[in-house]
């Protein structure tokens, strides 16, 4: 956009970013009341009723968004403030997208090449992934989670990490830039969602733990969980997601090491992000194993995605900032 | 007992999807001496509990070697380490710490892996290459039975065998057409298709891990074949491609260092821009950019430019540019003006504004040998404190500051010693620090005389004339990397064999589907169910289609009977 004050334009999407944090503040208001109130509308309608929509039988607990039979359709619970989250975090997302593609114009590139931008467009890719399989999947229930997730990482990435358009050095100009930096955040995005759903995996996990132990006339607890799918289904769309990031990750490796081996002259060093690269991949290789075999099945599995996407936001945040490499992209000056 | 031979698919006893039954090989303790226990380690060693204990272990075994410098990826941080924890380190260093790539106990994780590796897919390759040339397996008696099973029954027009025959023949046909093998099972009462899917994901699991032994031993043996070489240019310089001609070699074991392809390099002029002042990012330097000709042996000269991110592919070696600085011309003639020393000294950058150290060593033609130890400023400026800074990366205002020392360089001795320092021990300065002579002091062009009448030294401007400032003043070097690496591309293609492999273990859904017709009072009764082999989200949505599909391809008046969901 010649004749624009790149300065400006990062100015205009700085404040859109902050608009973006504030409307996803919002968004996690609304989940969160509406985590709260599913706890009394679940005691009010049937616990199993409910259990049998959000899960339709067969096929490994498919969660459906919409498609539950119609005779229940009626009784189907409306929940008025995941709706308003969901739409509120649409809204913010179209100000985070107005925002990154505004970075993107001032600074006359990609808008993934420091800190602060990889957060930007990561966490835009987080919500877009998250918005993108709301439309399949009823995956409300974390959107708490999700927003939440967003307004920490963006507000605090925009915190300490904003830097001001600079031109790129050298070794960031690089078709591998393009590529290898999007998969990564688009397998960034997909390891979150199965993060999520494993989190809720375990609450899930221990509540149905509780109810097996209970006596059979036991008062039924208030808790969100039941307007939940069960652990079994949660697992395995965590799994779902999870394989797919790992596709993208094993991709993001292999672009990484011809990248480093146009920028660096040998495609594999053991470089810090290198070896954070690759810790990931095993982690997350081991998840898949774990799924497969007996006895790991279940929480220990998920306590693998847990602990993978951990090292994710570990490789971000503080392998970025505080460990030597030659992958010093952060664009800040220590 | 799922691993029977039937089943397709052969996995470790302690596979999810094995049957319960098989953990009695576990608890069953050997009985058998020596090769019982061997066999009962062996089952251990391949069983995807080990598998994922290792993959696990690797994850945390790895870490260490980012949060300790490695000596492989940045030497001098071992070094700064050492220096910084005098007692840690030898330490860390008996635990391998600052090799912990190549360290036995690395080592010996990824080595055990590969092994379980190896003996897990074996078995599994030959038992699914048998799998691939074996019939669908015999339909299972009830059908019903299975998650996901629908039925429906069609009124009889003519004989019930023979449309319940020709409905299979239908649906026989519709499953061949959607990939799947199929078998006729037909018994006496009832008539059935069994069909098969996606081998496809049991192939692509074991390409995926075949592929992974791939990269290791690419990884291993092409190392051996490879290079790398450094050699450091200053405009104008050419440079041989032989083991003479490198500043460092280091060659994989079997590279022979007498047969590099012969080729010549010169750099002929390099490039950088900076951001102007005032600018966002004022003072970056970029667009690095090395021009040089090369020369086969009977070929034409070619030019060629070496840019970070795109190395220069010459004779199968690649070239890549790993740094750059200024390179000060220098010339020293001693009392009577004979010129003693004149050569172009690359000066090491210390900083982004390329303030710049470096070493002159006179080793000939005055009373006594010179150490001349510089610093160089491209764009210099005073700070506060007095000390001379350089502000700015390009040449605006350049200043080079001479100390001076006399006496004996050390390099008569034999010992080797770094061009880019000087041992100033067993000398005596002459000029600058408490010498009593101030530093020498010189910008392009000018001339001093050196101490105590030793003669001159003049800083020479390399502009060609009429250029105006100080631009090209200096010349500039480049430091090149040059590489052979015969490894790259297996590991490229195994890697992305792994990747295809991958995506068809993980998402080709491999199922049985059955459709059975069995004619009996209302007419004929038609059964379509499906088995999921492994994951495989969609396998109720499959058996709907089928029965759907089939329906749709029925006579008219059959009639469908809900599907039945257990
Ligand atoms: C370098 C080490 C290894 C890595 C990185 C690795 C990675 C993977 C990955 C990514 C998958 C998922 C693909 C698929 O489902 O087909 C997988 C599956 C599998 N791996 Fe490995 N693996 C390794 C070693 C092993 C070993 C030693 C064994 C033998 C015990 C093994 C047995 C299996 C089996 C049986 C599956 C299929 C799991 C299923 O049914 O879902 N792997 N492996």
């Amino acid at each position: 956009m010649p004749g624009t004050d790149p300065l400006l334009l990062d100015e205009i999407s700085l404040l859109l970013v902050w608009t973006a944090v504030a409307i996803y503040v919002l968004a996690f208001i609304a989940y969160a009341i509406d985590l709260a109130r599913r706890s009394d509308l679940a005691l009010k309608a049937k616990d199993e009723v409910v259990a049998r929509e959000l899960v339709t039988a067969g096929g490994g607990g498919v969660i459906s968004a919409g498609t539950g039979s119609s005779a229940s359709v009626a009784s189907k619970p409306r929940y008025l403030w995941a709706r308003l989250g969901t739409v509120l975090t649409a809204l913010g997302f179209v100000f985070h997208l107005v925002a990154t593609v505004l970075r993107g114009i001032a600074a006359e590139r990609v808008p993934w090449s420091n800190m602060y931008e990889f957060a930007l467009t990561g966490l835009l890719l987080i919500v877009a992934v998250y918005l993108a399989v709301l439309t399949r999947y009823d995956l409300r229930f974390l959107g708490s989670l999700m927003t939440g997730l967003a307004v920490l990482l963006l507000g605090g990435a925009t915190l300490a990490f904003h830097v001001e358009v600079v031109p790129l050095a050298d070794p960031l100009k690089s078709v591998w830039l393009v590529v290898h930096v999007f998969v990564a955040s688009l397998a960034t995005a997909l390891f979150a969602l199965a993060f999520g759903l494993s989190v809720v995996q375990l609450i899930q996990t221990r509540r149905e733990r509780k109810l097996a132990e209970a006596p059979a006339d036991a008062e039924p607890k208030r808790s969100f969980l039941r307007t939940v799918p069960n652990a079994d289904a949660l697992e395995s769309l965590a799994y779902r997601f999870a394989i797919v990031g790992f596709i993208f990750w094993t991709f993001t490796l292999i672009a990484g090491s011809i990248w480093a081996n146009d920028a660096w002259g040998r495609f594999w060093g053991f470089d810090t992000k290198e070896v954070w690269t690759f810790v990931i991949w095993v982690l997350y290789a081991g998840y898949i194993h774990a799924r497969a075999t007996r006895g790991w099945r279940g929480t220990r599995s998920a306590w693998l995605s847990i602990i993978g996407f951990t090292a994710v936001l570990f490789n971000f945040t503080i392998v970025n900032v505080f460990f030597k490499g030659l992958h010093a992209y952060s664009g800040l000056t220590t | 007992m799922s691993n029977s031979p039937s089943d397709g698919v052969l996995r470790p006893s302690d596979h999810a999807d094995s049957s319960p039954a098989s953990d009695s090989d576990e608890i069953t303790q050997p009985r058998l001496g020596v090769i019982g226990w061997a066999r009962w380690g062996w089952r251990q060693l391949t069983s995807m509990r080990t598998a994922l204990v290792l993959l696990l272990l690797l994850a945390i075994a790895a870490v260490p070697g980012s949060l300790v410098p490695q000596r492989s990826a940045d030497p001098n941080g071992v070094t700064q380490y050492f220096t910084d924890n005098p007692d840690l380190a030898p330490v860390l260093d008996k635990l391998s710490l600052f090799d912990v790539y190549t360290s036995p106990w690395f080592s010996a994780i990824y080595l055990l892996l590969f092994i379980s590796l190896i003996g897990c897919v074996l078995p599994r390759t030959k038992h699914h290459w048998k799998a691939l040339r074996s019939q669908p397996p015999r339909t299972p008696a009830r059908l019903s039975r299975l998650d996901d099973h629908r039925s429906r029954t069609i009124a009889v027009d003519g004989e019930a065998d023979a449309t319940a025959a020709a409905a299979v023949d239908t649906a026989a046909a519709q499953l061949r057409k959607s990939g799947y093998r199929v078998a006729r099972y037909d018994a006496r009462g009832s008539y059935s298709v069994s069909a098969e899917r996606g081998y496809l994901r049991e192939t692509g699991n074991l390409v995926f891990h075949a592929a992974l032994v791939g990269v290791l031993i690419a990884v291993g043996v092409g190392g051996g074949f490879t290079y790398t070489g450094q050699r450091v240019l200053v405009e104008g310089q050419a440079f041989a491609n032989s083991l003479l001609d490198y500043s460092s070699f280091n060659p994989g074991r079997f590279v022979n260092g007498d047969t590099l392809s012969p080729y010549s390099m010169t750099l002929d002029q390099f490039d950088v821009t900076y951001v102007p002042p005032g600018q966002p990012g004022s003072g970056q330097a970029g667009d690095f950019v090395a021009h040089v000709t090369t020369q086969a042996p009977g070929a034409d000269p070619q030019d060629g430019e070496v840019r970070v991110n795109h190395p220069l592919d010459v004779q199968g070696d690649r070239v890549y540019l790993l740094g750059n600085g200024y390179a000060p011309t220098v010339t020293i003639r001693d009392a009577d003006g004979r010129e003693v020393f004149h050569d172009s000294v690359a000066f090491l950058p210390q900083d982004a504004n390329m303030t710049s150290l470096g070493v002159i060593k006179v080793a000939d033609g005055l009373p006594q040998q010179l150490g001349l130890l510089g610093f160089f400023y491209p764009t210099m400026d005073v700070l506060p404190s007095g000390a001379l800074t350089s502000t700015y990366g390009d040449l605006e205002y350049p200043v080079l500051t001479l100390r001076v020392y006399e006496g004996d360089l050390g390099i008569d001795d034999g010992t080797p010693r770094s061009v880019y320092t000087l041992d100033p021990s067993g000398m005596t300065q002459i000029a600058g620090g408490d010498s009593g002579n101030p530093a020498i002091q010189l910008m392009p062009g000018q001339t001093e005389d050196l101490p105590n009448g030793l003669g001159t030294i003049t800083f020479e401007n390399e502009a060609p004339a009429g250029a105006s400032g100080y631009d090209g003043s200096v010349k500039r070097f480049a430091s090149l990397s040059i590489h052979r690496d015969l490894a790259g591309p297996w590991v490229l293609a195994f890697a992305l064999l792994a990747l295809f492999g991958l995506l068809a273990a993980l998402f080709v859904p491999r199922r049985r589907m059955w459709v059975k017709a069995t004619p009996d009072a209302g007419g004929v009764r038609i059964e379509y169910a499906g088995l999921a082999r492994g994951e495989d989200p969609t396998l109720a949505a499959a058996v709907e289609q089928l029965a759907e599909k089939h329906g749709a391809a029925l006579p008219p008046q059959s009639h469908p009977e809900t599907g039945k969901v257990d």
